[in-house]
């Protein structure tokens, strides 16, 4: 499974005077099991281009191949493309609507045709995937959860359909640091699961770098940048430039740096930083 | 953003009409249609139509963007228009069956469509000249008089403006919501009635959820900001009357006064 984007340009309100271009010649490529932060400044065009990837806007022109169906081409079974691709957008507990939380969940299962059974174990798969108790869960009104326990169940809304590739808009937005670190640790597991590709927004550098193994950079709707953490956080002059800023690992060695301590800059994880603050005080100590 | 809001109608211009108070939009607005039903003849409509059309021609307003807003009306009219024609007693014109149309009938009927029509344009001058939020705080003034009756006037408006500043608010949330279903492969389009009813509850279910919400958050920062009520409360951009208005009120005195002259003396 790999997802390939090529040239997509889109514009907003197309021949009137508030005429936007969100989208100009967008492509990269994503390929079989990549976990891919998406990072930008609000307005940048992050929002437009996760609706292309399943379907939701089309693109002016431009070309999306995600795995080998076209889903620009005229004709391309929506629901087809909604089955491989899992879109989760931000604030998602304000899109639940049933009487229980495992109807809530079934909503989507029950749209793609699949019998009951099938429904039923898909649905406790998701709910326990998300770290949520099926049994104690599955009669409540989604309506009398907590924020954290809400953006769950709305997310196992969108994993009980089994995309092969799962879409996440800032899923941490407005959570506490418990409930931050839980929905993380969960796209990881489900990372590593069966979902094949996850591609997460955020505003948090801590958590792209430490989760996505590829990082594009948006701004203005164009691509500007695309690699590894290392190459793009390598760049943070630019990134800077952008409103964007670096992990706060990366900023401490920066700053150890200036004032001395010989510590390499490119460092991105906290493990990373461990291990480099080791050496160079070990180094130090031999001295 | 807020002033950017057109509900139906309004079209954006600068013209001399565009300008003048909204009270006396209103106020002219209501004069003419209460002077339509003082003329009796043709020759007053053809007048009535004159002065719309003085009207039109300040505003500056294209006159295909004022008949677009007649389409819906249309079958109104044309209902009027074939009721009136039958249902009138007098001399028969022509006879089939049970239907009569009679002289009479027919005069009835061209003479209600010209007003109906008349009618309608004239109060659309009032829509598409202003601004729906100047609107309302246009209402509110007026009725002021009236909450010494106890109409709460302040209130009322303010009802009409928040309404209306949360309609894009509401299309935005709905277009997110509707958006976020769609993701977990909910179809909007196809199916018969029944089936597009039952599939707009995960729409409209989030949806009211949303607008009870906002409602609280809005009413929570009115009061954090100590809203209190129409009591002494003062404007930002007040309202007044200036040379156009008096111009504008002496030509619709004048209007009037020909009106009921019409009625008196043409037979």
């Amino acid at each position: 499974m790999s997802i390939h984007v090529k040239n997509i340009n889109h514009v907003y309100n197309e021949g009137l005077p508030d005429e936007t271009a969100a989208l100009v010649d967008v492509s990269f490529d994503i390929n079989d099991g990549e976990f891919v932060g998406i990072i930008g400044h609000t307005g940048s065009g992050k929002s437009t281009l996760l609706q292309h990837l399943n379907g939701l806007l089309k693109p002016k022109s431009g070309q999306i191949i995600v795995g080998d169906t076209d889903i620009t081409a005229p004709g391309a079974s929506m629901l087809a493309i909604r089955r491989k691709v899992g879109l989760v957008f931000q604030y998602p507990e304000y899109q639940l609507f049933e009487e229980t939380v495992a109807l809530d969940v079934a909503f989507g299962p029950k749209n793609l045709g699949l019998d009951k059974d099938e429904i039923d174990e898909r649905v406790r798969e998701a709910i326990e995937l998300v770290g949520l108790d099926y049994e104690d869960i599955k009669e409540k009104s989604p309506f009398d959860l907590s924020g954290g326990q809400k953006r769950r169940v709305a997310i196992a809304g969108v994993i009980a359909m089994r995309p092969e590739v799962l879409i996440l808009d800032e899923p941490t937005a407005g959570l506490d640091p418990q409930a931050h670190k839980e929905i993380l640790d969960m796209a990881r597991k489900i990372h590593e699961g069966e979902t094949n590709i996850i591609i997460l927004v955020s505003h948090n550098m801590n958590d792209i770098a430490e989760l996505s193994d590829k990082v594009l950079v948006m701004d203005e709707g164009k691509l500007v940048m695309c690699g590894t953490p290392k190459e793009v956080f390598a760049r943070g002059d630019e990134l800077e430039s952008m409103g964007l800023d670096l992990p706060d690992v990366t900023c401490l060695m920066r700053d150890l740096k200036e004032h001395g301590l010989d510590v390499p800059t490119d460092i991105f994880t906290e493990k990373e930083a461990e291990d480099a603050l080791y050496r160079a005080l070990g180094n130090r100590d031999d001295r | 953003m807020i002033r950017d809001i057109t509900l139906g109608q309004y079209f954006a211009g600068e013209s001399w009409v565009h300008r003048l108070d909204p009270r006396t939009k209103i106020i002219v607005s209501l004069t003419y249609i209460v002077a339509l039903f003082i003329l009796h003849t043709f020759i007053g409509f053809a007048f009535a139509a004159i002065a719309l059309a003085v009207v039109i021609a300040l505003s500056k307003v294209p006159i295909k963007f004022i008949l677009r807003g007649l389409k819906p009306i249309f079958l109104i009219i044309v209902f009027t228009f074939v009721l009136n024609m039958f249902m009138y007693k007098g001399d028969p014109l022509w006879h089939f069956w049970f239907l009569t149309i009679t002289k009479q009938g027919l005069y009835k009927a061209v003479f209600m469509a010209v007003r109906l029509v008349l009618l309608i344009i004239g109060s659309s001058m009032l829509t598409l000249t202003t601004r729906p939020i100047s609107l309302t705080d246009g209402i509110e003034s007026l009725l002021k008089p009236l909450a010494k009756l106890g109409v709460p006037a302040h209130e009322l408006a303010m009802m009409m403006t928040i309404a209306l500043r949360f309609i894009p608010t509401l299309l935005e949330e709905t277009d997110k919501i509707m958006k976020a279903q769609q993701a977990r492969g909910a179809d909007f389009e196809s199916g018969n009635i029944l089936n597009r009813a039952k599939n707009l509850i995960p729409i409209l279910v989030p949806l009211f959820i949303s607008a009870f919400r906002i409602a609280q958050d809005m009413a929570m920062a009115m009061e954090a900001r100590c809203y209190r009520g129409g009591e002494h409360r003062t404007r930002m951009n007040a309202m007044h009357y200036g040379k156009s208005d008096a111009a504008a009120f002496i030509l619709t005195i004048l209007f009037v006064a020909a009106c009921v002259c019409e009625r008196i003396f043409i037979a």
